[in-house]
């Protein structure tokens, strides 16, 4: 197993990186090359920051054509965590309207908070599973919390991509799948055991 | 709905973990790292990780020690002692904190809070207030470890800090910490009221209502302890217990098997 944690210079890869160590994975390496894509089994694209320059960033470095091979061709397993999920979309309209890697349909829009609801979306809180029998939520009990910090959201296309909302602004997706591409809007890496577990059970795909 | 925290906090001094009683006569209480790991599986929803000897002695921040915290914790860290730039901040987020908290250096350069704010989110940045009440009843913010005190009183300071983009207030009572005789709650009332942030108590908790009070009647948003932790049996997931007990809602981290 080699895990690739894809580095493009936004994002908490260090946290990521123990994490999956943490998980029995010795082979973890956060890269940009081209070698790393080719041989590598799982791969995470972790963010922090903002839509439109992760995205300039992805393109300026010319990843974003190997996220797409590696994910669409390659059918390696990947998983988006928090910017990282938004990045999967077609769309993202945070500053103005831009593409994304288009890996699974949908836009991003900013949380419309309720009366009394803060934004950023901060803290813990619980992931409501739509779909209980995908091997993404093994062992994990439905309604478990994890660790949010984001101020954007993932709307997806299509409904059968949806396999969790939080009930934050109203309701949004958590987190999705199209077949081995996943996202999940939390930070598994700062969600202790059910952050583990969720990891375990991609490391497992 | 977002979860009541339950967040330990530990202080270190040359390498050592410490406790002190009212910010004095420090007592080494172990190392600091296995403390982290620990805590760990306690299921603690944050941790709040300050370097007490920085300010005081105006060193730079222990960037060491934070990789190697960062390093074994997984859960959100909070890290504080002598940060007083943007570089500093910079270089505590890369490293694997998630927020870093400011008290001396917020006082002395306001402006701080601002644009650190602006540049990583007001999510970042933890303003703690160390608060002491002076003979004209009022209550006065505190630098350098609680050994400075300030012109600033702890309502005025706590509502600038909001103004100023400070993400949450930790504020802790100098003179109750670590004696474990309750928190000071008419302060945390106080201040709760005066503010839309989060406010973290801190300072003197010694048992499970001192929690219950704090969130319920006083409106903290989250609850810190050290003493408690480090010198009784109470563990963090007795204090979720008892806050669940009253209809107060805090992390569900079961996992199956």
């Amino acid at each position: 197993m080699k895990v690739l944690i894809i580095d493009y210079g936004m994002g908490n890869v260090g946290s990521v990186k123990r994490a999956i160590e943490e998980c029995g994975v010795d082979n973890v390496i956060v890269s940009h090359h081209d070698y790393d894509f080719e041989d590598c089994t799982h791969a995470i694209l972790p963010g922090v920051g903002a839509f439109p320059d992760a995205m300039a960033t992805l393109n300026e470095r010319g990843i974003t054509d190997r996220i797409k091979k590696l994910a669409i061709d390659d059918k390696i397993p990947l998983l988006g965590i928090c910017l990282g999920m938004q990045l999967l979309a077609s769309k993202g309209t945070e500053v103005s309207f831009q593409d994304g890697l288009d890996l699974i349909p949908g836009i991003v829009q900013a949380l419309e908070p309720a009366i009394g609801e803060r934004i950023p979306h901060v803290g813990w809180n619980e992931v409501q599973f739509t779909n209980r029998s995908d091997e993404m939520l093994n062992e994990i009990r439905d309604q478990s919390d994890f660790y949010f910090v984001h101020s954007y959201h993932f709307i997806p296309k299509n409904e059968e991509n949806i396999l969790a909302y939080t009930p934050y602004a109203g309701k949004f997706v958590s987190m999705i799948r199209c077949g081995n591409i996943i996202g999940a809007q939390f930070h598994p890496e700062k969600s202790s055991t059910a952050g583990f577990q969720l990891l375990k059970n991609f490391l497992n795909i | 709905m977002l979860k009541t925290r339950v967040i330990p906090t530990l202080l270190w001094k040359n390498i050592g973990l410490v406790k002190g009683v009212g910010f004095n006569s420090w007592r080494r209480v172990g190392s600091i790292l296995p403390a982290v790991k620990v805590y760990n599986t306690r299921q603690v929803d944050e941790m709040i990780i300050v370097d007490i000897s920085a300010s005081r002695d105006n060193n730079q921040p222990d960037f060491e020690m934070l990789s190697e915290i960062a390093h074994e914790c997984f859960v959100p860290l909070t890290f504080g002692g002598g940060i007083n730039s943007l570089e500093h901040i910079t270089k505590s987020l890369r490293l694997g904190a998630d927020k870093i908290a400011v008290n001396t250096a917020a006082l002395a350069n306001p402006e701080l809070i601002t644009k650190a704010s602006e540049r990583f989110g007001s999510q970042c940045v933890v303003v703690s207030i160390d608060a002491i009440m002076h003979e004209d009843g009022d209550y006065y913010c505190y630098t350098h470890s609680g050994s400075q005190p300030t012109a600033y009183k702890v309502l005025e300071w706590a509502k600038e800090v909001e103004k100023l983009g400070a993400g949450e207030i930790l504020l802790t009572d100098v003179e109750l910490d670590g004696s474990m005789k309750g928190y000071n709650q008419d302060l945390i009332r106080q201040v709760s009221s005066a503010v839309s942030i989060p406010v973290i108590a801190s300072g003197g908790a010694g048992n499970l209502n001192d929690f219950s009070t704090a969130i319920l009647e006083s409106g903290a948003s989250a609850v810190a302890a050290a003493s408690l932790f480090h010198f009784t049996q109470l563990t963090p997931l007795e204090i979720k217990r008892h806050l669940a007990s009253k209809n107060i809602m805090t992390r569900n981290a079961l996992v199956n098997g």
